[in-house]
């Protein structure tokens, strides 16, 4: 799905990259744990869905190589960290839609999941070891 | 024990403590650099991961450290050493899901618990040493040219 | 939409059970205490990766309706007791947030 299709569906606008529009994204990741995020598998160009705005969250989307963050709830990140972003030239997108309803309409849009690697709490293992 | 392949390249980063607008930067460098070196993508993320995990435990919970890359012939490692206050039980904190995040470190993404595990999942060797009172040195190694799953 | 309805149509692990008859008004997905306190509404399924204590006595607070973990994300002994004590429902799920919101947002806006 192509940024520009997403930003319409959920009526976001792009902060920067919109030179991007055409970008595609095949899967998202939504989440405001920035360690879940890190946790995440080793999928490239996915949308991270994120209320959260700081300076944090586009490092992490750089070093997981992400290929676009959308806000939710109308957030907005401080101009540092937009100007940091176009450096980086991940796309950043906003919308006013709460994420519950984000995540709803792109995943009835036909939006996929991004896998997200298996770790030991995810059965509540506590002796579970790398596999 | 101490590899003594030859020397890359050896960067210090200093990190400050509770600097939440810096936090994540010594990741983005290391990253750079490793990129730069013509390192596999594989390799970077993994690495760049580390890191991250690494550097936001010394900012949230530590008096101040450094996180220090080497990069040698055979391996990349990462070192994280703070100056305080010291790990009390390394088993218990190395749990999964066990975490001392204060309520705004939650507040700001971080402190699900799984930082030191996510290290280690991403490392070829880890291992960590704490000193009440002193401080914590964390070493994680990645092996080149090793399969990872 | 009836809380156990939805349980079992999108097959959550039921954790704690207090009170499945409550009616879903809407989801509400996020992992900060403060916005969940600013903007959650009475009803409320509250879909969050955040597992401690706190999120217990949020979810009260607000009156959800019940609060999903994603992605197998099982909370400890103790927060289960927690919310048993409290009469908090409290679910798991194994997709991940995106794709419990997304499923759950089918069922309640068809």
């Amino acid at each position: 799905m192509k940024l520009r299709e997403i930003a319409e569906l959920v009526e976001a606008n792009f902060i920067t990259g919109a030179d991007q529009a055409e970008r595609e994204v095949s899967r998202a990741f939504a989440a405001d744990l920035l360690s879940d995020v890190l946790a995440m598998v080793q999928e490239e160009g996915v949308l991270l869905i994120t209320g959260m705005t700081t300076p944090q969250v586009v490092r992490v989307a750089e070093v997981m190589n992400m290929g676009a963050v959308l806000f939710v709830r109308g957030k907005l990140p401080a101009a540092a960290t937009v100007e940091y972003a176009m450096g980086t030239g991940i796309p950043l997108l906003a919308t006013r839609r709460i994420m519950f309803e984000t995540c709803g309409i792109l995943y009835k849009a036909g939006l996929h999941a991004a896998q997200r690697k298996q770790m030991p709490l995810d059965h509540a293992l506590p002796d579970a070891t790398r596999s | 024990m101490p590899s003594r392949t030859p020397l890359v390249l050896r960067r210090i980063y200093p990190v400050a403590p509770r600097d939440l607008e810096q936090a994540g930067t010594v990741s983005t460098e290391v990253r750079r650099e490793l990129l730069a070196l013509g390192m596999s993508p594989d390799v970077v993320r993994r690495a760049s991961v580390i890191c991250f995990e690494g550097e936001m435990n010394i900012v949230l919970y530590s008096q101040g450290g450094r996180v220090i890359l080497l990069v040698k012939e055979d391996r990349v490692e990462l070192l994280f050493s703070d100056d305080g206050p010291g790990i009390a039980d390394i088993e218990l904190v190395s749990q999964p899901g066990y975490s001392t995040a204060p309520d705004w470190a939650r507040e700001l993404g971080f402190g699900a618990g799984l930082g030191i595990n996510n290290m280690e999942q991403n490392s070829d060797l880890f291992e960590i040493r704490s000193r009440v009172g002193e401080g914590t040195v964390v070493r994680a190694t990645i092996l080149l040219g090793v399969p990872f799953f | 939409m009836e809380l156990a309805k939805i349980v079992a149509d999108l097959g959550w692990e039921t954790l704690v059970g207090a009170d499945l008859t409550r009616d879903v008004r809407d989801g509400y997905c996020s992992d900060l205490l403060s916005d969940v306190l600013a903007h959650a509404q009475a009803g409320d399924l509250w879909i969050t990766h955040q597992r401690h204590l706190n999120v217990v006595a949020v979810g009260k607070l607000r009156d959800v309706a019940g609060i999903v973990f994603p992605r197998g994300l099982r909370p400890t002994p103790d927060v289960i007791a927690r919310a048993a004590q409290e009469r908090v429902n409290l679910f798991l799920s194994a997709d991940p947030a995106f794709v419990v919101a997304g499923k759950l947002y089918r069922v309640l806006h068809p």
